[in-house]
């Protein structure tokens, strides 16, 4: 298991930064967010915590930008300017208990179609021909060939071909991590990062984010008081308001 | 319609559209159970009208509700799987809303389609009817299959965000899919009876067989497609205008 | 304090003006050449149906601007609009149907226009079936804005594409109300009782629809 997850140097953002300006954000009637303000740079942690109903998922996923806050701001600067919406698909990697990925794809054709649909084409040519039985050609490795190399970093090598659907939900977890991980992100969120892991897992955990911490932005969200302390800078989200 | 233009898009539609295929074909979560309501609503039709002949603008038109019910049973479900199975998620974060849009009416176009291939010639066998201009019939039911897909698609995608999903689809679709199917049904029954109207059709039973080995055939082939040319291109604008119309608005409940 | 004031001077000038025009329609304005006194439903039947399609145009003009602007004023505006349209297109529907009963004969005829009304009828209630499954509110409004325009951009179609079906031909009266020219050919009398009603009608539309928005406003505005 040895050898790096390529985080450093491949994606497009160096100087990733994520802000959130005064973010307030309900369903319905019940407020789950007031006011938060934070920043992250990339090569920092985040950690966010919070008891039960703190709204620490809700924040993730603003800061991913799938949920619109009802007031407040987030802006992901890098280049010295803030990108649009249209930048969203290449900069999020996200693992969390909501994300699901296709139970009756193999763990690789999840990766290749995820890969496909954010329009990356590898480091180089490569040559898409359907999602099953792709045969990728590639100069320097092609997105099949960074599929499997993912797989094998976060231990599950030789279950790529499987259907998802026969995975067991430690292994699920594990796939989070490489769905997450497979285009590079600059801005890692992770709600829950160790849930459903074995100590095995965790440590992979542990080395992604330490890998991360070289080029991404990271933010995570837990209440185990051991992650809390993975992180630059702690926020924390009151209770049931 | 080459990718040759924007070929980076195109290629990312299709990925949603083969990504849809391969999970259908391992699950068979919608064709079987489309085809098999097509079928049965097909027979019950079929059973109840058999003691009469019925004239070509009412057999087009049973022919159009079946395959209006059947999309209703099935176009809405690749959204609401992605919603149920939790899979939307993943999918908003790596994919551009206008190529979920455009591979997902793919699709549905090509769920549709593969229920109109085995609806319509069930149809013609069941009422025996042999059709005047079986070219149009084809048109029509390609042109129609295309305009229920592109009515249906954005509808699908809001009721995947409600709650009583199966309920509200049809409720929803219909309305809008109205000058559709209006266009469809009158282009099929040119295409059932030929362009001369009414009074040929009590004698197509009988010339349509033995007019095929003559040149008859080809002529009224010819003048039904000219009499069902106004149809089909209403159908035809009438889906672009609503997959332009989906383009511009699905971001709205794509991103809700 | 100014405004409330105006408010009831307008409210007030439009019952009586709602009063002229009811007298009118029915001892003013001549009866019609041919329909008799049946013609006097087109004071009050046309306007409903003005007023539904109306309803239905700021409806979708109050959800466009939902979408752009994301404020829930504009979310519940539009369903405001839609309440009265939909009101509206029921009175619309049945003074129809019943004139239909009489004049021709039977309730429902799949006339092109009554096509065009029931559609028209499907798309309200498609529209509030929508907006009861949806909890969440800005949920709700981007989705019904969103059913609003869909459904507005196929209207004129229906316009256009249904009136065209082989088998029904128009049974409403060209003559009295508009002639094949599209021009409108009445008495003069009868010209103005018609306009002032279709004024009176959407008068009516307006004050309801303030009415709503107003109380609305209380509720949501002030906690």
């Amino acid at each position: 298991m040895a050898g790096s997850l390529g985080l450093c140097g491949q994606q497009p953002y160096t100087d990733f930064e994520l802000s959130l300006e005064q973010v307030s954000h309900s369903f319905g009637k019940r407020r789950v967010l007031t006011s938060v303000s934070a920043a992250v740079r990339a090569g920092q942690v985040m950690v966010v915590t919070g008891p039960n109903g703190s709204g620490k998922s809700t924040l993730i996923k603003i800061a991913a930008r799938l949920i619109r806050p009802a007031s407040g701001r987030v802006v992901w600067r890098a280049g010295g300017r803030e990108l649009g919406m249209d930048a969203a698909k290449g900069v999020v990697g996200l693992v969390s208990p909501e994300l699901t990925l296709y139970d009756e794809l193999t763990a690789i054709e999840n990766l290749l179609f995820f890969a496909r649909v954010r329009g990356w084409s590898g480091h180089g040519l490569v040559r898409w021909r359907g999602l099953a039985g792709a045969e990728d050609v590639a100069a320097g490795g092609g997105a099949r060939a960074r599929a499997r190399a993912i797989l094998e970093q976060v231990g599950l090598e030789g279950r790529g071909d499987d259907l998802v659907g026969t995975y067991s939900s430690g292994m699920k977890q594990r796939l989070k991590y490489a769905f997450a991980l497979m285009h590079s992100p600059a801005l890692l969120l992770l709600d829950e990062p160790t849930a459903n892991l074995d100590e095995a897992g965790t440590e992979i955990v542990r080395r992604i984010i330490a890998e991360a911490r070289g080029s991404a932005c990271v933010v995570v969200a837990t209440n185990e008081p051991e992650e809390v302390t993975w992180g630059d800078a702690v926020i924390r989200l009151g209770g049931v308001a | 319609m080459t990718p040759s233009s924007d070929s980076g898009a195109w290629r990312k539609a299709w990925a949603v559209f083969v990504k849809d295929i391969t999970s259908e074909f391992r699950t068979r979560y919608a064709l079987s159970a489309v085809l098999l309501f097509a079928v049965t609503a097909l027979a019950v039709v079929s059973f109840s009208v058999s003691p009469y002949s019925l004239e070509p603008d009412a057999q087009s038109a049973f022919l159009w509700t079946v395959l209006f019910f059947s999309a209703m049973t099935g176009l809405a479900r690749s959204f609401v799987r992605e919603e149920e199975s939790r899979t939307v998620l993943a999918l908003r974060l790596s994919a551009a809303p206008d190529d979920v849009y455009l591979g997902k009416l793919m699709f549905n176009a090509a769920l549709q389609g593969a229920v109109a291939l085995v609806v319509v010639p069930l149809f013609l066998v069941l009422m025996d009817i042999t059709p005047v201009a079986p070219g149009v019939l084809a048109a029509s039911a390609a042109l129609g299959t295309l305009a229920l897909a592109a009515s249906s698609t954005i509808v699908a995608a809001i009721v995947s965000k409600a709650k009583s999903k199966g309920a509200l689809f049809a409720v929803l679709a219909f309305p809008i899919s109205v000058p559709g199917l209006a266009s469809a049904v009158r282009s099929t029954t040119v295409a059932l009876r030929g362009a001369g109207g009414a009074g040929t059709a009590v004698a197509v039973g009988v010339a349509g067989a033995a007019a095929r080995t003559t040149g008859v055939a080809v002529a009224r082939s010819a003048s039904a497609m000219a009499a069902a040319r106004g149809d089909l291109l209403a159908l035809t604008a009438y889906s672009v205008l609503m997959i332009a119309a989906s383009l511009l608005l699905f971001d709205f409940v794509w991103n809700e | 304090m100014r405004h409330l004031a105006e408010s009831a001077v307008a409210k007030w000038a439009l019952g009586i003006w709602m009063v002229l025009v009811i007298t009118g329609a029915f001892f003013y304005a001549p009866a019609a050449a041919v329909l008799g006194e049946m013609s006097r439903i087109i004071y009050f039947h046309i306007p409903s149906a003005w007023v539904s399609v109306l309803a239905f145009l700021m409806c979708t003009v109050y959800s466009v601007a939902y979408l752009r602007r994301r404020r829930e004023m504009f979310d519940a505006a539009a369903s405001f609009a839609a309440e009265l349209g939909l009101l509206f297109c029921i009175i619309a529907t049945v003074s129809g149907s019943i004139f239909a009963k009489s004049a021709w004969g039977s309730y429902w005829n799949w006339d092109p226009r009554e096509t065009s009304i029931f559609v028209l009828l499907l798309i309200y209630g498609a529209y509030f079936a929508l907006r009861s499954s949806v909890d969440d509110p800005a949920r709700r409004g981007s989705l019904s804005a969103v059913y609003g325009v869909l459904a507005f951009i196929t209207v004129p179609l229906l316009v256009f594409v249904v009136p065209r079906l082989p088998a029904v031909q128009s049974l409403h009266p060209d003559g009295p109300i508009i002639s094949s020219g599209g021009s409108l050919d009445m008495d003069s009398k009868m010209f103005t009782v018609f306009m002032a009603s279709l004024a009176g009608f959407t008068g009516i539309y307006a004050w309801a629809f303030n009415l709503r928005l107003r109380a609305w406003r209380i509720i949501n505005e002030e906690d």
